[in-house]
């Protein structure tokens, strides 16, 4: 439950005021929804680095291919992912 | 043996591992302090192929082991009113409390559900608003942006019926209390990349000065770790100690100001006694005054009992760098993954759990 893990923002489904803003991450293809707060800056098509279901901060595209090859590989982005909500 | 294929970048891993061997001229001790990184360590094999007289110590950064016996006591004695749904990360259920867990709880009838998000714990409270719904708040800087996140939402959605049980820890004072203690032998440390993510390093620069020690903020794959790794023995080397950050790609000198933020509108910096090392002063979160009524332990009006650990569990001395799994008689006989009588043998993050399920190679680990 400590790390946090790369995902690319989808889409915003949600905007309750200017920072509350709840997102569609893609974590290789796993969809999840991650609440977006944090991250004021964070525009569609960015890469955000979620723990526990928020994005904590943003990070450069090819970094976050890699660490989600990494965690892909070694299982852990599912085990991460595992009783997220889903889609 | 892991191979070193496996990594992200093969050529970088030997590379630092070459620079390793090239430049370590005496033993050093250095302690990671996160339990991702604990983990990263031991399943990568990476204990293993560090020159001999590296010797890498575990840190306390592992929440589930943490958490002080007397709140896993408080979590149970909520999960077994009928009124409440308790809501945790999944890591904690199987923790021992003095008398039970809360997965023993749940077998007998507690309604204790399982979150990957604090927010779904204000959802869970919103569908509910006949129950009462308290969230299990562990964690480290990292998580305490989400959990006070969940504490906002539930008081902009009005819920009176939500709260946080919160035991939140920090790293810098307890990177002093390790440092503190006479027996300390840790020459660096690796400071956890995000942690600093949130709040940024800035708090790392008077301990790095005060102890003479360096601190390199580190992320959690195995290049990221030697690079970490060898960045530390370089300075040890020569015979400098600054904060260096290993981990640029994701931490910012200021770290995130929108979660820290959030940290302060609902966290105040208290007291906390750590599970294994004891009271650290000022080494925790509570929930402020003004979301009292948001603060499981004021709703409920629970006191915290002083309670007793297994005696044979030796975590405190295992989270301070003084001794590795493998000293603690209990070790792989009575205490495993399966029956944990201490909290490192529960979660991943863990060291004793990490060191049961990877048996690395260079320690002599005995195994029932
Ligand atoms: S092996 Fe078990 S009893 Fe021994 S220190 Fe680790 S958790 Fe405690």
């Amino acid at each position: 439950m400590c790390l946090s893990i790369p995902g690319k923002l989808t889409s915003i489904i949600a905007q309750l005021d200017d920072t509350f803003r709840i997102g569609k991450v893609s974590f290789g293809g796993i969809m999840r929804e991650v609440n977006l707060a944090m991250v004021p800056e964070a525009k569609i098509g960015d890469y955000v680095l979620v723990h526990v279901g928020v994005a904590i901060g943003t990070i450069d595209e090819e970094e976050a291919h890699k660490t989600l090859e990494y965690l892909k590989k070694t299982g852990e982005l599912e085990e991460e992912l595992k009783g997220a909500p889903g889609e | 043996m892991k191979h070193l294929t496996e990594y992200r970048d093969t050529a970088l891993v030997e590379e630092y591992l070459q620079q390793l061997r090239a430049i370590t001229t005496r033993p050093w001790t250095i302690m990671e302090i996160c339990g991702g990184q604990t983990h990263s360590l031991v399943r990568n094999g990476i204990l293993d192929m560090l020159p001999g007289n590296i010797t890498m110590v575990h840190g306390p950064g592992c929440p589930v082991c943490v958490t002080p016996l007397g709140i896993i006591d408080e979590a149970i004695e909520l999960a077994s009113r009928p009124q409440v749904i308790l809501c945790s990360f999944g890591d904690m259920l199987r923790v021992p409390g003095s008398v039970r867990s809360l997965l023993e709880v749940k077998a007998t009838g507690g309604d204790v559900r399982i979150v990957y998000s604090p927010l779904e714990a204000v959802k869970i409270a919103k569908d509910n608003p006949d129950r009462e719904v308290v969230f299990f708040a562990v964690g480290f800087e990292t998580t305490a942006p989400a959990n006070a996140l969940a504490v906002i939402q539930a008081d902009k959605m009005q819920l009176k019926n939500f709260s946080v049980l919160a035991s939140h820890v920090l790293v810098p004072p307890a990177m002093e209390a390790i440092l503190s203690d006479p027996e300390c032998k840790i020459n660096g440390f690796l400071a956890a990349g995000h942690v600093c993510t949130i709040m940024g390093i800035e708090e790392y620069y008077p301990i790095a000065e005060k102890y003479k020690i360096p601190i390199v903020v580190t992320g959690f794959e195995p290049v990221d770790l030697l690079q970490g790794i060898l960045m530390t023995v370089q300075q040890l080397e020569n015979g400098v100690h600054k904060v260096e950050n290993q981990y640029t790609r994701v931490v910012l000198r200021e770290g995130n100001l929108a979660a820290q933020k959030a940290i302060q509108a609902v966290f105040e910096v208290s007291d906390r006694s750590w599970r294994g090392i004891g009271m650290i002063p000022q080494s925790g979160y509570e929930v402020k005054e003004s979301y009292s009524h948001y603060s499981a332990r004021q709703k409920f009006k629970l006191d915290l009992q002083s309670t007793q650990e297994h005696s044979v569990c030796i975590s405190g001395s295992i989270m301070k760098g003084l001794k590795k799994p493998h000293d603690c008689p209990a070790f792989g006989k009575t205490c495993k993954p399966e029956h944990p009588l201490g909290a490192p043998m529960v979660s991943s993050e863990g060291a004793c759990a990490a060191y049961y399920q990877y048996k690395s190679s260079t320690e002599t680990v005995p195994l029932a």
